[in-house]
């Protein structure tokens, strides 16, 4: 093997993989620049193009009664579930990954199939009567609990998988030092996965700030409404968005979230794998 | 390994596991089954079946499986999970993850941070950023491309659903892989590329073993979600006349539009049962893998979830 | 997240979560024994039907509660407004109804009050509040047909809130460089497509757009097949049988083969998601001759102000007609011209704690003064249900005149039965087949066979 041709062959994949790196980063920024213009545009269309630059549009959004409030209640609904989901998936998958149950996978995989029944659209019927007879309705915990019931059987099957991947090692030794069930899930496994746990935070925050159906049925007072319910609202009488609004309230309504996940990365790291290299 | 490490013991395990199952017992289960219940009658949500719903049998599965456009949608769901999760999802992820997986700095943050921000960004914001991307008239890309009036959603819209869904769920696989590929050990990659294995054959003998586990809860969830994303309806509204009306969509018009909650319940098993030939699927093709593969595996992982 | 050190500080965290979560979830009750009344509708202040929330909130609530005090009553009325599609904002009141909760006063589209009824969610009128309803004054100042929106199988289930028609607008622009006259009013199909063929000429120019296709959803059924079949002669509902195949409804596909077909309509235009927004915009910008709309299309789409499409010179550019039968005396009832209308009604939760007051509260928003009152707060005229707040508040419109006037007393309403959105959604997927291409012939005989099996069997199916 000649040097001179390793050289041009390196130099080849590197050119290959920047340019793959060039069409990935333009495949998933393009679709994203509407949002960047749109808020900002006197006049938006549907069309992207060199804002007439102007804040009107975000007055005119703070004008509307309900808009900022809805943040506050996405924030308090999906922060809720996520926490639901976190501790709940992480106590149970802790456990299920380390105590053999016989057909634990199979049915974790069943839990995970019902789930896509509830998140359906028929489910509503039996969803809403529940609701009203746990006297769950036009209630922020009613929603957190059934966004949660939907979301915990992925929760507890991702991480399980990934404290299946975690080393016992660690465990084992606190044992030999005399620590608890208890202690050990506290200060040993939830450390190794908590880059896992903040990613199934993110992901179940993201799923509840977007659902629609589920907290329009449940929710009476507008006062209590998501943003993705007050989202929906920002149309004319015969069902036209109206842009102005419409895009200045994607944005701010997009905003939590990415800051949230900018917060989560920057501190807790987001990636599934635990802390531990191997 | 002992079969109890952390010494929980099956009645600390059961303390642990309990929240979680009465939440799912009482959220989900529950509700499900009601679900189920009311696909074996013709409850329609007003009408004067609302009043007095029958129990109809197997009839709504029945008049379901010989409706061309129930058939249709089926058909277009399995492409949409097909082209957009398993080739979609699943492959740009793994490649996104591969190619980054030595390298930190700059250049893997900004991807990994565009990737992840349309995974977290809310559906009806997302589906309004396509339909601009889109458009006939005034989209983007067709500015882009110089193609004026070219009309994307309407000429492929199946083919614009799975390239929407691709950039809207890669993050998932990526991360994922990411994060199965750091149990992979450099030392094994770099004795593969010594004995000359090309990359091809450093990824189907050394990763791929390794990461089975991985890759089947991947396929199993991204198939799972895929099935049942609505965003389709926010961007074409199942159209035109039909043409991208998959399932979840075709639920959504049966159950809301048209008020037949018996029959839009008997749908939504049936996309579970979708679901599970998948998973048998996907559970096959990998076991038949691994026995193939006579790389000496310490696959814990795979075995384990495999199982 | 952080996970608290132990698990006692993790369920007291969760417990008092739960608590404060729940705790502002209660009910706003009264503690002075006073009567607590709500009303609900796909209205919401600084969104849909803003002007409807606002009336409701900032007039018919202090009014009201004012009115009630004077007589000794102590009455609070709360406001639950809503902001999404008809189709989810039916779903929720169904889903209230059927577990006998929701609002004592609700907005509902007038043909949801058939099927509503049927599933024992609403109940006449009289049974719920007594005979202070028959006793109203306003009855007298509604005409028959408008009543009509609220009334199920000849009892009076509802208020109706107002009503629209439909007619064809045009761009008197176009129509002059076509040569065709400023002052239009069409007798037959023929002299429609005639119009259209003469707009051709002009490039760039769409001539006719009638809704086609199941993208525009009702509105292709409300705009474009309805006010068609009954030019044919045709209702979709009657005699308790449904429309089948027949040759009114062949005779509708036809003339939509004849635009679609014939290069004087933009058939992709129909298959769009947003496509009715578009043909908006574009009639707004003086690409599309003729449009078929209800007056709606007037007063809040191409208003020069308000308008979401608007046109700063619209009285002297938009012209107005009659929607023709196929040729004159073909229409229903014998009719030369024809129409479709619709309209919401507010009815009474049957199931409410305090009737009485709802009643009342339903009556004053139905008063004269409340009617002229939430006309002058949105700013815009619109045919009301009342005869005598029209007089007053119709004279400066013409064109709302002219609907009241010359479209209200040849038009029909559609059936407000369970099935009704399935058979729409039959007519609408049969247009879509035309346009696609296929021959009138065969989407009339798609149609009927999913008639059959949604009416649920050919005798309920008629004119095959």
């Amino acid at each position: 093997m000649s040097g001179g041709r390793a050289h041009a062959g390196h130099m080849v994949r590197r050119i290959g993989v920047f340019a793959f790196f060039s069409v990935v980063l333009a495949f998933f920024s393009l679709p994203m620049l509407w949002l960047a213009t749109a808020p900002f545009d006197a006049n938006p269309s549907i069309t992207v193009s060199v804002p007439e630059f102007t804040l009107a549009n975000f007055r005119a959004i703070l004008d509307n009664p309900y808009a900022l409030g809805s943040l506050g209640n996405s924030v308090l609904q999906a922060g809720g579930a996520a926490l639901v989901v976190v501790t709940l998936a992480a106590t149970a998958a802790y456990a299920l990954s380390r105590v053999r149950v016989p057909g634990r996978d199979a049915l974790l995989y069943v839990l995970l199939l019902l789930s896509s029944i509830v998140t359906g659209t028929a489910a509503m019927v039996p969803i809403f009567e529940l609701a009203t007879r746990l006297n769950l309705i036009d209630t922020h915990l009613g929603v957190i609990l059934t966004v949660s019931g939907g979301l915990l059987p992925a929760a507890i099957f991702i991480l399980k998988d990934f404290m299946d991947a975690t080393p016992t090692s660690y465990e084992e030794s606190a044992r030999v030092f005399g620590a608890g069930p208890v202690q050990i899930l506290l200060h040993v496994a939830v450390p190794l996965v908590r880059p896992g746990l903040a990613t199934i935070a993110v992901w179940a925050v993201a799923n509840v700030w977007g659902g629609f159906l589920l907290q329009f049925i449940l929710i009476r007072d507008p006062q209590r409404a998501p943003g993705s319910v007050v989202l929906y609202t920002l149309y004319t009488e015969g069902g036209q968005p109206d842009l102005s609004l419409l895009s200045a309230f994607s944005l701010l309504y997009s905003l939590p979230v990415v800051l949230m996940y900018l917060f989560v990365s920057t501190r807790y790291g987001f990636r599934f794998h635990g802390g531990i290299k191997r | 390994m002992t079969s109890d490490p952390s010494g929980l013991g099956r009645g600390g395990a059961a303390a642990l596991v309990l929240p979680a199952l009465v939440l799912i017992g009482v959220f989900l289960v529950f509700p499900a089954l009601w679900t189920i219940y009311l696909g074996l009658t013709d409850y329609r949500l007003t009408g004067l079946a609302a009043a007095d719903p029958q129990v109809v049998g197997p009839a709504n599965y029945l008049d379901a499986l010989g409706d061309e456009r129930f058939l249709g949608s089926t058909w277009l769901s399995v492409q949409y999970v097909l082209g957009s999760a398993v080739i979609g999802q699943a492959c740009l992820g793994f490649a996104i993850a591969w190619l980054v997986r030595d390298r930190r700095g700059p250049l893997r943050r900004v991807v990994e941070g565009v990737v992840l921000l349309s995974w977290i960004l809310p559906g009806s914001v997302v589906a309004y950023l396509w339909i601009a991307l889109l458009d006939r008239d005034g989209g983007t890309l067709n500015a882009l491309l110089n193609t004026p009036g070219a009309a994307w959603l309407l000429d492929h819209p199946m083919l614009s659903l799975v390239v929407f869904n691709t950039w809207r769920g890669t993050a998932f696989s990526m991360m994922l892989y990411a994060a199965a590929l750091e149990s992979v050990p450099p030392s094994h990659l770099e004795t593969a590329r010594l004995a000359g294995a090309s990359a091809f054959q450093q990824l189907r003998d050394v990763v791929l073993p390794r990461i089975r586990g991985h890759v089947l809860t991947n396929l199993l969830l991204i198939s799972l979600w895929t099935f049942n994303d609505f965003t389709p309806f926010l961007i074409t509204a199942g159209g035109p006349e039909g043409a991208s009306e998959t399932l979840p969509v075709y639920v959504y018009i049966v159950a809301l539009r048209d008020g037949e909650l018996g029959v839009g319940a008997a749908v939504s098993f049936l996309i579970l049962a979708v679901n599970l030939v998948f998973a048998l699927v996907y559970l096959r093709l990998l076991r038949a893998r691994g026995r193939d593969a006579d790389v000496p595996a310490p696959a814990r992982a795979a075995t384990r979830t495999a199982a | 997240m952080r996970l608290p050190r132990r698990p006692a500080t993790t369920l007291a965290l969760l417990a008092a979560v739960t608590l404060a979560l729940t705790s502002c979830g209660a009910e706003e009750g009264s503690g002075d024994g006073a009567v607590t009344l709500t009303i609900t509708a796909n209205a919401i202040s600084g969104g849909k039907n803003s002007a409807t929330a606002d009336w409701i909130k900032n007039w018919v609530i202090p009014r009201f509660e004012e009115t009630q005090k004077a007589a000794g009553r102590n009455v609070h009325v709360l406001f639950q407004p809503n902001g999404v599609d008809d189709e989810q904002y039916k779903t929720k009141v169904a889903l209230d109804l059927k577990s006998r909760g929701g609002a004592d006063v609700i907005d509902l589209d007038g043909i949801w009050i058939g099927e509503f009824a049927q599933a024992g969610y609403l109940k006449p009128l009289t049974e719920v509040a007594g005979a202070a309803v028959d006793a109203w004054e306003g009855w007298e100042q509604i005409p028959q047909a408008v009543q009509g929106l609220g009334v199920f199988e000849g009892k009076k289930y509802a208020l109706p809130v107002g009503t629209d028609g439909r007619v064809l607008y045009y761009n008197k622009d176009l129509f002059r460089r076509a040569g065709l006259p400023q002052d239009w009013q069409p007798e037959s199909w023929r002299e429609i497509l005639d119009a259209g063929t003469a707009l051709k000429r002009l490039p760039g120019v769409t001539p006719i757009q009638i809704n086609a296709g199941t993208a525009m959803g009702e509105a292709t059924t409300m705009q474009g097949a309805l006010p068609l079949l009954a030019g044919a002669g045709a209702e979709v509902y009657s005699g308790g049988r449904w429309l089948g195949g027949s040759q009114a409804v062949r005779d509708v596909l036809g003339f939509y083969r004849q635009i679609y077909g014939g290069g004087l309509g933009d058939p992709r235009l129909q298959q769009e998601a947003k496509g009715r927004d578009k043909s908006f915009a574009e009639f707004a910008e003086g690409k599309i001759g003729i449009l078929a709309e209800g007056d709606y299309f007037w007063r809040s789409v191409i208003a020069p102000e308000a308008g979401v499409a608007p046109m700063k010179d619209r009285d002297a550019k938009v012209g107005y007609a009659l929607i023709p039968a196929r040729e004159p005396g073909a229409g229903i009832r014998g009719q030369d011209f024809v129409s479709m209308s619709g309209g919401s009604a507010r009815v009474l939760n049957p199931f409410s704690g305090n009737p009485g007051p709802a009643w009342e509260l339903l009556s004053f928003m139905h008063s004269a003064e409340a009617t002229e009152a939430e006309l002058t707060m949105a700013g815009e005229a619109r045919i009301t249900a009342r005869a005598d707040v029209n007089d007053k508040m119709l004279a400066g419109d013409p064109m709302l005149s002219f609907v009241s006037e010359k479209v209200l007393p040849l038009t029909a309403y559609r059936p407000p039965l369970a099935v009704y959105p399935q058979v729409s959604a039959a007519l609408q997927e049969a247009t879509a087949d035309v346009v696609a291409g296929r021959t009138p012939e065969e989407a009339a005989a798609a149609y009927q066979e999913k008639v059959i099996r949604i009416a649920g069997g050919p005798d309920k199916v008629a004119g095959q």
